[in-house]
């Protein structure tokens, strides 16, 4: 079993795990499903790696980490859709140097670091055994705003996936539209982080959506069963890991990945 | 009385310092249909995004009527077949009232796939739901881009008679990009040759005897030929021809 809270209770322990993964699988799944009809998954990859910078900062700094994950998430999201508009790099070229160079400067950063002791493989692959109760407060607040801003945002955002002109014309402002998706991005990273960690995140955001596609007749029903299954995984993922001695956050991945390979029985709506 | 919709008045753009279009007057008034031709590279495109506000231009100004209210037909839509969306869908994108996007559907006659997937309409069912969304916003001019791609050529003229029908029904200003003359013939008042500057306009029949128009296009149709006063080089700038004969077309 992975190292747990010291005194923590097991049953404690499970049920934050549980209720931390499931309120962070519950926003995944419809911005998932944004993140595959708009092709941002290398995006939001990018975004996710630079993410450990954010924790490299916030050590360096002695900030909250998920305050400083948050703010660096959203000035790189400004600064890339800035550089794609610059149309000198193909966009994938760019988010590859931006995403490997920004984990690398973090990893060179933490480790210059003498007096902090830091577990990698919780930040990259998500320890969702330590959660504590606090954690908990924090992840539902993140995930209830940010459902409630992608609610809010969600005619114009279809209407710009669909066609960003068309909704210009149309009177919707594009550009605040963006950035508020952005700023989604960023906080559901911040929080996602702790569940997956940050290899691991692009998973929890593309593979719900890809597998809900198939049931899906409408793109209400296609974030829904997103949601869904996305918390299916957290639970199948975390009831593995709690059997079988399987770390948390690939265990739930793998879960969301069979789930996927199921619904490909299924013939597409 | 038919109010100007829309001026432009001695419109350049650049991109990367290139010359994109240049010097262009235009403008549309209500009830009036212009279409837009010009090749390939000719800044069509460029130019109906000054139209439509989505570029500001280098030069030059854009006059908008205060009460402009475009309806914008985009010249295709890409949708990612991970999205999954019906038409009727799609208009309450525009419209939430389900009432008011039948209406449309009925009007450009598809109503029958409100219910369909959007990526499993033809190409013309597909220009139809974009012209269905064009409407649904009582716009009193029209921007349509490139309006009859895809679409089989007798699917093309109902299109057109559609389009001119929309013209007094709503009413609007039409302004359209077509590639070509010949069919557009009988749907528009007035064609504006574009070619980075404006090479020649004026009615469809007129234009299509224009040398300026004869030499962009080639033409069957020409019945006579006369001098023209000048060229277009490999990037569309004009090169004067050695004999300074002006009875040909001058600029604008």
């Amino acid at each position: 079993m992975i190292a747990t809270r010291a005194g923590a209770n097991m049953v404690e322990v499970l049920l934050y795990a549980l209720l931390a993964g499931l309120g962070v699988a519950v926003i995944t799944g419809p911005l998932g499903a944004f993140i595959v009809w708009r092709r941002m998954a290398y995006f939001g990859d990018t975004l996710a790696h630079s993410s450990l910078l954010g924790v490299a900062l916030a050590l360096l700094l002695s900030i909250s980490p998920t305050l400083s994950v948050i703010a660096t998430c959203l000035v790189l999201a400004l600064i890339l859709v800035m550089l794609q508009q610059q149309k000198g790099l193909a966009s994938d070229t760019l988010l590859g140097i931006l995403s490997h160079t920004s984990l690398a400067v973090s990893l060179v950063a933490m480790a210059l670091m003498p007096d902090i002791k830091v577990d990698l493989l919780s930040l990259l692959f998500g320890d969702l055994l330590t959660v504590t109760g606090k954690d908990v407060v924090i992840i539902y607040a993140i995930s209830l705003f940010a459902i409630l801003l992608l609610l809010k945002l969600w005619n114009p955002l279809l209407a710009i996936t669909i066609h960003e002109e068309l909704a210009k014309v149309e009177g919707i402002p594009v550009t605040a539209v963006r950035t508020a998706f952005m700023l989604i991005i960023a906080l559901v990273i911040a929080i996602a982080m702790k569940v997956v960690g940050v290899l691991l995140i692009t998973a929890l955001l593309v593979i719900p959506a890809a597998t809900a596609r198939r049931f899906a007749n409408t793109p209400e029903q296609m974030a829904i069963f997103a949601s869904l299954i996305g918390c299916s995984a957290v639970i199948f993922g975390l009831s593995c890991s709690w059997y079988l001695d399987t770390p948390v956050g690939p265990s739930i991945v793998l879960s969301a990945g069979i789930l996927f390979l199921l619904s490909l029985t299924k013939k597409y709506n | 009385m038919s109010e100007v919709l829309i001026q432009l008045q001695g419109i350049g753009k650049y991109f990367n310092n290139n010359k994109v279009v240049s010097d262009v007057d235009l403008s549309i008034e209500d009830g009036q249909i212009i279409t837009l031709i010009g090749p390939n590279g000719a800044g069509k495109t460029t130019l109906v995004k000054l139209v439509l506000g989505l570029l500001e231009p280098d030069e030059g100004r854009v006059m908008r009527h205060s009460n402009l209210c475009i309806g914008y037909m985009p010249q295709k839509l890409h949708i990612d077949p991970t999205l999954p969306i019906t038409l009727g869908r799609f208009l309450a994108l525009a419209e939430p009232n389900t009432k008011l996007c039948i209406d449309a559907l009925k009007e450009v006659g598809i109503e029958k796939h409100i219910h369909s997937p959007l990526q499993s309409l033809s190409g013309g069912e597909m220009q139809r739901a974009l012209l269905a969304r064009a409407i649904l916003r009582k716009p009193n001019f029209l921007v349509l881009d490139e309006p009859v791609q895809g679409v089989d050529v007798a699917g093309q003229e109902e299109l057109y008679k559609l389009i001119g029908q929309l013209r007094t029904r709503l009413p609007c200003g039409v302004l359209m990009v077509s590639h070509d003359l010949h069919l557009v013939m009988s749907a528009t008042d007035e064609v504006v040759c574009l070619n980075q500057h404006i090479c020649c306009h004026g009615r469809p029949d007129q234009v299509s005897n224009n040398p300026a128009f004869i030499e962009l296009f080639g033409s069957k149709t020409a019945t006579y030929t006369h001098h023209h006063d000048h060229e277009h080089g490999l990037h569309g700038e004009v090169v004067h021809s050695n004999d300074s004969d002006s009875s040909g077309c001058q600029h604008g």
